[in-house]
């Protein structure tokens, strides 16, 4: 029950992308069509839950007992890089109608600063292993919702009256804002 | 500082290891390795000329045999010639199409700089108000340019090979 409440408070109250102002660059930029926001955000779920436990095993068994935990930032890319290639590798052997659904996002997943941000939230936090895994599981499925109902209103706001300064990009980002400020309605839920 | 560097160096040599042993175990090799060959042969400037987009697609057209192994103009004969003996197809002489580049019809050019800007291959000089040149030697023949231009004075001529356009290495390099 207590990993639900984490769970539900990692979509919605810290959500990464509307709280914590994470991995905005997919989020304006792969989101003005819904079927390419699905795949981002599901390859995003698969790498952050992955990154997030790889992260947590390499800051507690080789970064903290070595004492060398100012190279967190390089330690942490360098795994999550290496990893993400891996999971590229494998998934274009074991699946390839997986790896022409979201083989093309892997390698632009793995420069989403959430990527990074999230493992170093996580070790802000003081995490153990469940909650660094439940935490990147529920970063990155905040992500999907966020990118799956903002690919809605941009498909929508394509199709309406926008003056024509606002047109396109200033528009989604005013979109935007408006989402942010409506998702601090959650603040204080748990 | 000296065990952050060893243990940076060591994390980065096992992964890359990792990762080349990963390389060799993931290998995809159910692709027709017939599709990478051809493609490194044709010349690569993606211009269409064969009727389907990018050379990438005409390899594969090639090798499952919806395209003749005539269909590149950019690589002539000698192209066609080494790809009739890779696939074992016979070659049909009197069929290749001349390569074509596009040219300027320098009496009705008003100088809308429209057909530069549409080159993708920067093939065309000139400036508004001044007259247009296409630069034999980067031109594709795409046909980029022959669409916007407003005065319909560009088109694509077929090249014959001249003593100064003939090149030895060209049927060696195919």
């Amino acid at each position: 029950m207590e990993y639900l409440l984490f769970l539900i408070a990692t979509v919605l109250v810290n959500n990464v992308v509307l709280v914590s102002f994470l991995g905005l660059c997919p989020f304006m930029g792969v989101s003005s069509k819904l079927d390419p926001s699905i795949g981002l955000g599901v390859a995003t779920t698969l790498v952050m839950t992955l990154g997030g436990v790889s992260s947590w095993l390499l800051e507690h068994y080789v970064l903290q007992p070595l004492g060398i935990g100012f190279i967190r930032i390089l330690a942490y890319i360098l795994v999550i890089a290496a990893m993400v290639q891996f999971i590229e590798l494998a998934i274009r052997k074991l699946s390839p109608s997986l790896y022409r659904a979201l083989g093309i996002y892997l390698p632009l997943i793995t420069t989403n600063c959430a990527v990074l941000g999230v493992p170093l939230i996580s070790v802000r936090e003081g995490h153990d292993l469940t909650q660094a895994a439940l935490f990147g599981f529920g970063a990155a499925l905040g992500f999907t919702l966020i990118m799956i109902i903002f690919a809605g209103l941009r498909e929508r706001l394509a199709l309406s009256n926008v003056p024509a300064v606002f047109a396109g990009p200033p528009i989604a980002f005013v979109t935007a804002g408006l989402l942010a400020m409506a998702f601090m309605g959650f603040g204080g839920l748990i | 500082m000296i065990m952050a560097t060893l243990a940076l160096a060591l994390m980065g040599v096992l992964l890359g290891a990792a990762l080349g042993f990963a390389a060799r175990y993931f290998a995809v090799t159910d692709e027709n390795p017939m599709i990478k060959e051809i493609e490194q042969l044709l010349p690569g400037g993606q211009c269409g000329q064969c009727g389907v987009p990018g050379c990438g697609a005409a390899a594969v057209g090639m090798v499952e045999g919806t395209l003749p192994v005539t269909c590149c103009p950019p690589g002539g004969m000698g192209l066609a010639e080494k790809l009739a003996t890779l696939l074992g197809v016979t070659l049909d002489a009197g069929e290749m199409a001349a390569p074509r580049l596009a040219r300027v019809e320098a009496n009705e050019c008003i100088g809308c700089t429209r057909c530069y800007k549409a080159c993708p291959t920067d093939a065309i000089v000139g400036a508004s108000g001044q007259l247009h040149c296409v630069l034999l030697d980067a031109c594709t023949g795409c046909g980029k340019c022959v669409d916007v231009c407003p005065e319909d004075c560009i088109d694509l001529v077929a090249q014959e090979p001249s003593l100064d356009t003939w090149r030895w290495s060209k049927p060696q390099a195919a």
